[in-house]
């Protein structure tokens, strides 16, 4: 290969990158993680049935992706296979959502820096906490930063106006049915037009239950709690 | 271990399968050289059976492992529930059956994770029968496997059983199996027992009884231990889910059987 014609410093190569990145997941819709006393909420703004966002990792973790679906897709594949390994060859206690939160910003941080093409996502996870140890969230970013939320996060189009919304609501874990109908009161505001039941997705890490405590719901029973007034 | 756990982000990887997963990371590699001389005395594992009721399938096993004429474990659990839906039962070597079932059960959580729907029925039994041939070498030093599945079928709305041969065989019953040392009296006990039509209930009394009969004629199977409070494990699989019965259910039904038997005496 030819050497670059052109000198680009690194300062403004990055810059390019990140615009683009941000570019591509801004135009596309977005999720909210939240926590409620049920267990830990993930609600998204999904028009398709079946091309999920949210998605089970193991028995306490869930994953939300957005931005290009095949990337996120392919980052909660190996995600989900970082946490059976993990589970199959020590123990399913010893799968944490901090140590695939690392491993995914370690991934995400290298492809950045050294592909042509940024990743165009943007991805949660979620950490049910257990026996008095707190529930976490983290959001990993397109170039591998990393945070630490501690009651909501929201990411994708419009995430920091969503965010900022909610904060603005929520103070403390809500009861399931009021934070779901508050995120989608946040949703309609931010897009500024109508979202039914049907085209939400939402999954919820549940406090109650043992082992596998991911659960999806199914469009039914979500438009008998979002739609029934509180 | 050739590579550690950082390869689950490394290549595309297209299959759903959590055994090329561990392919890739050189889990297997290790695996027993065909050298090595035959083992005998290792702990077994021994009667486990299911039973097919209306609307749903029965599991029940034992509680004792042995080793030759002695006991080597008096409380493992033979019957590994596998999702919300199915059950696997193991008979034989009890390590390498135990860590069958453990990777069994893995591999169907798995695949479901990644696809996003379950495995059917019929998909999961025949998974099993790929882990059971691959486990023939083994088998051929003395380590046999031979595991029992059960599941409540969503599609058929009905409980079905597969038994397997140790060269990876899969084999349909129709309305119950038992495997095991103590597998032909179990099998003679539900004969006598077995109709179409049983209610949940009527199927687990029958699966308790066959595996009280089996104990009583099988040197290596153990039967309700009172002293210790050690009962066999039951599962029911059916509409509700896969539900695991309370010991202290098993142990009233045992009770009861004890104090008919003893009055017709």
């Amino acid at each position: 290969m030819a050497a670059l014609p052109f000198y680009v410093s690194p300062e403004q190569l990055m810059q390019d990158k990140a615009e683009y990145a941000k570019k591509g997941i801004s135009r596309g819709r977005s999720v909210v993680v939240l926590v409620v006393r049920e267990g830990i909420l993930l609600a998204a703004d999904n028009p398709s049935a079946t091309l999920y966002k949210i998605s089970e990792v193991y028995d306490r973790v869930a994953f939300a992706g957005v931005g290009k679906y095949s990337e996120f897709e392919n980052l909660r594949k190996a995600g989900i296979r970082h946490a059976d390994l993990k589970g199959f060859m020590y123990s399913r206690e010893d799968v944490t959502g901090r140590s695939l939160a690392n491993a995914y910003s370690q991934l995400l941080g290298s492809a950045f820096s050294q592909e042509m093409k940024p990743l165009e996502v943007e991805i949660v996870l979620a950490d049910l906490g257990t026996d008095g140890r707190a529930d976490e969230i983290y959001r990993i970013s397109y170039d591998g930063s990393i945070f630490d939320e501690p009651l909501l996060t929201a990411v994708g189009g419009r995430a920091e106006q969503l965010g900022a919304l909610l904060r603005e609501r929520i103070k403390s874990p809500p009861p399931l049915p009021d934070g779901l109908r508050i995120v989608r009161g946040a949703f309609q505001e931010i897009s500024e037009s109508p979202l039914p039941a049907e085209q939400m997705e939402v999954g919820l890490l549940d406090r109650t239950a043992v082992g596998r405590t991911f659960r999806r719901f199914s469009r039914q029973e979500l438009s008998a709690i979002v739609d029934t007034p509180g | 271990m050739k590579r550690n756990l950082s390869a689950a982000f490394a290549a595309p990887f297209e299959s759903p399968s959590f055994l090329d997963c561990l392919r890739a990371v050189g889990y297997f590699d290790s695996a027993v050289p065909a050298s090595v001389q035959r083992l005998d005395r290792i702990p077994h594992a021994t009667t486990v059976l299911a039973v097919r009721y209306a609307g749903g399938v029965v599991m029940a096993g034992d509680r004792q492992a042995s080793e030759g004429y002695q006991v080597s474990s008096r409380a493992i659990s033979k019957v590994i529930p596998v999702d919300r839906h199915s059950c696997v039962a193991i008979a034989g070597a009890a390590g390498p059956a135990i860590d069958m079932a453990r990777l069994f059960r893995v591999e169907i959580e798995h695949y479901e994770k990644l696809e996003g729907v379950m495995l059917t029925t019929d998909g999961k039994a025949n998974k099993l029968a790929q882990m059971v041939r691959e486990a023939l070498p083994m088998a051929m030093q003395g380590l046999v496997v031979v595991p029992l599945f059960a599941g409540y079928d969503l599609g058929r709305e009905s409980g079905r059983i597969y038994k397997y041969d140790p060269a990876g065989g899969r084999y349909e019953e129709d309305s119950y199996h038992a495997n095991g040392s103590g597998g032909l009296f179990a099998r003679n006990a539900l004969k006598m027992l077995w109709k179409e039509g049983l209610s949940r209930a009527q199927a687990i009394e029958a699966a308790l009884r066959a595996l009280y009969e089996a104990a009583d004629e099988d040197l290596g199977t153990g039967g309700p231990d009172f002293v210790r409070e050690i009962y066999p494990s039951v599962f029911t699989m059916d509409r509700e889910g896969t539900i695991e019965l309370p010991q202290a259910e098993v142990a009233r039904y045992y009770r009861n059987l004890v104090e008919v038997l003893k009055r017709k005496e």
